[in-house]
């Protein structure tokens, strides 16, 4: 084509909003996620085809990003924290987020069949599917409990890096997956407290939205105590161990005690400081899974050293 | 924006994407040399039977 065809007009999309189409941040909790997964699983891999499989998983939820920001255009649109998304603010049309997403999605689920095994790449397919169409579409817009069931798409990743090293379910899997299951609702909903305004003013029906704030911080309390047996659990499966356990007894009982602040808290105070409880139990929820994640880790490496202790009671 | 940066912004584009598609061929022929040296299956059927890929019971 010849330089005619340049469009002096509208905005030239570069090549950073098709990478902000993938959602960055979130791939990178992925990554991380997905990464622990494979490596704490039984068997060996090979190191290229361990990369690859956790390249191709994150681009699978980079994937799911993208179609969740064409469905979700118009309230990103709404809303002040989605407004500066690719979509909203002009640089990529609708259209081509959908035609990226579906592109990364058959791309990472078929490479990732290829580097590890079909059954890896079958629950990524599956966990495209639950975020784009289940959360996205469906849950998201319909009822409050989008996120506790929304929750799921993000707890797959650790059992799929699990799945692509050892090539079946286990418990160990199921747990790692409870685990940022549970985790979700508290920091979302944490999130939810200090965000409101965007979310009525979109008209999705958070909890905040439809229960009022005291229901929320009933509801985070609640499932703060119920992530802890989950979240503490996993130190008696076979991938966990002292250190998880020492470390996950200590983060539960911080995020305990932040989930109960916000269980006290007046609304009248919150507004005054501007959430600042808030927020923090937002912040430590992210460092609460990352710690954890951390100590799986940590444990799977005394593994590999042969450095255990033979009492430590392995109950699931 | 000018024709000039609109050019450089796509020029940068391109040469990006051209970046990540040779990444991607380094990166599937690295899985074929992995999968090789892990002993995956060299030979395939072809149009006639291959007596040396069946299962010896």
């Amino acid at each position: 084509m010849t330089e005619a065809t340049i469009k002096t007009t509208s905005d030239q999309p570069d090549f950073g909003n098709y990478v902000s189409l993938l959602k960055p941040r979130v791939m990178s909790l992925v990554v991380f996620t997905a990464a622990v997964g494979l490596i704490v699983a039984p068997g060996s891999m090979n190191i290229v085809l361990a990369f690859a499989s956790v390249l191709f998983i994150a681009l699978g939820a980079g994937a799911s990003g993208s179609l969740n920001m064409w469905w979700d255009a118009d309230i990103d649109s709404i809303m002040k924290r989605t407004q500066g998304r690719p979509v909203p603010s002009g640089k990529v049309s609708a259209n081509n987020a959908m035609l990226v997403g579906l592109w990364m999605s058959v791309l990472s689920v078929g490479m990732l069949g290829l580097a590890s095994n079909w059954f890896a790449a079958g629950l990524l397919a599956f966990t495209i599917f639950f975020y784009a169409v289940v959360y996205s579409m469906w849950l998201k817009r319909s009822t409050p409990q989008n996120i506790v069931i929304g929750g799921a798409a993000g707890a797959f990743p650790p059992m799929v890096g699990w799945v692509a090293a050892s090539g079946s379910i286990s418990y160990e899997a199921i747990g790692m997956f409870m685990l940022i299951f549970m985790w979700t609702p508290p920091h979302f909903w944490a999130l939810a407290l200090f965000m409101n305004e965007d979310y009525s003013k979109a008209g999705i029906p958070m909890l905040t939205v439809t229960h009022g704030k005291r229901s929320t911080r009933n509801h985070i309390l609640t499932y703060t105590i119920l992530l802890t047996p989950f979240s503490v659990g996993l130190a008696f499966t076979s991938i966990g161990g002292p250190v998880y356990f020492v470390l996950s007894i200590i983060l539960s009982l911080l995020f305990l005690l932040g989930a109960f602040k916000l269980f006290k808290r007046e609304e009248k105070i919150a507004i005054e400081d501007n959430y600042l409880e808030e927020r923090k139990v937002f912040k430590f929820s992210l460092f609460y899974l990352f710690l954890l994640f951390t100590a799986l880790l940590i444990e799977a490496s005394f593994r590999s050293y042969d450095v255990r202790l033979i009492a430590w009671p392995q109950v699931f | 924006m000018t024709d000039d940066e609109i050019r450089k912004i796509r020029k940068k584009n391109n040469s990006m994407l051209g970046l990540i598609l040779v990444a991607f061929v380094i990166l599937v022929f690295s899985i074929t040399v992995a999968k090789m040296m892990g002993g995956a299956t060299m030979e395939a059927y072809d149009h006639v039977r291959r007596p040396q890929l069946e299962q010896i019971n």
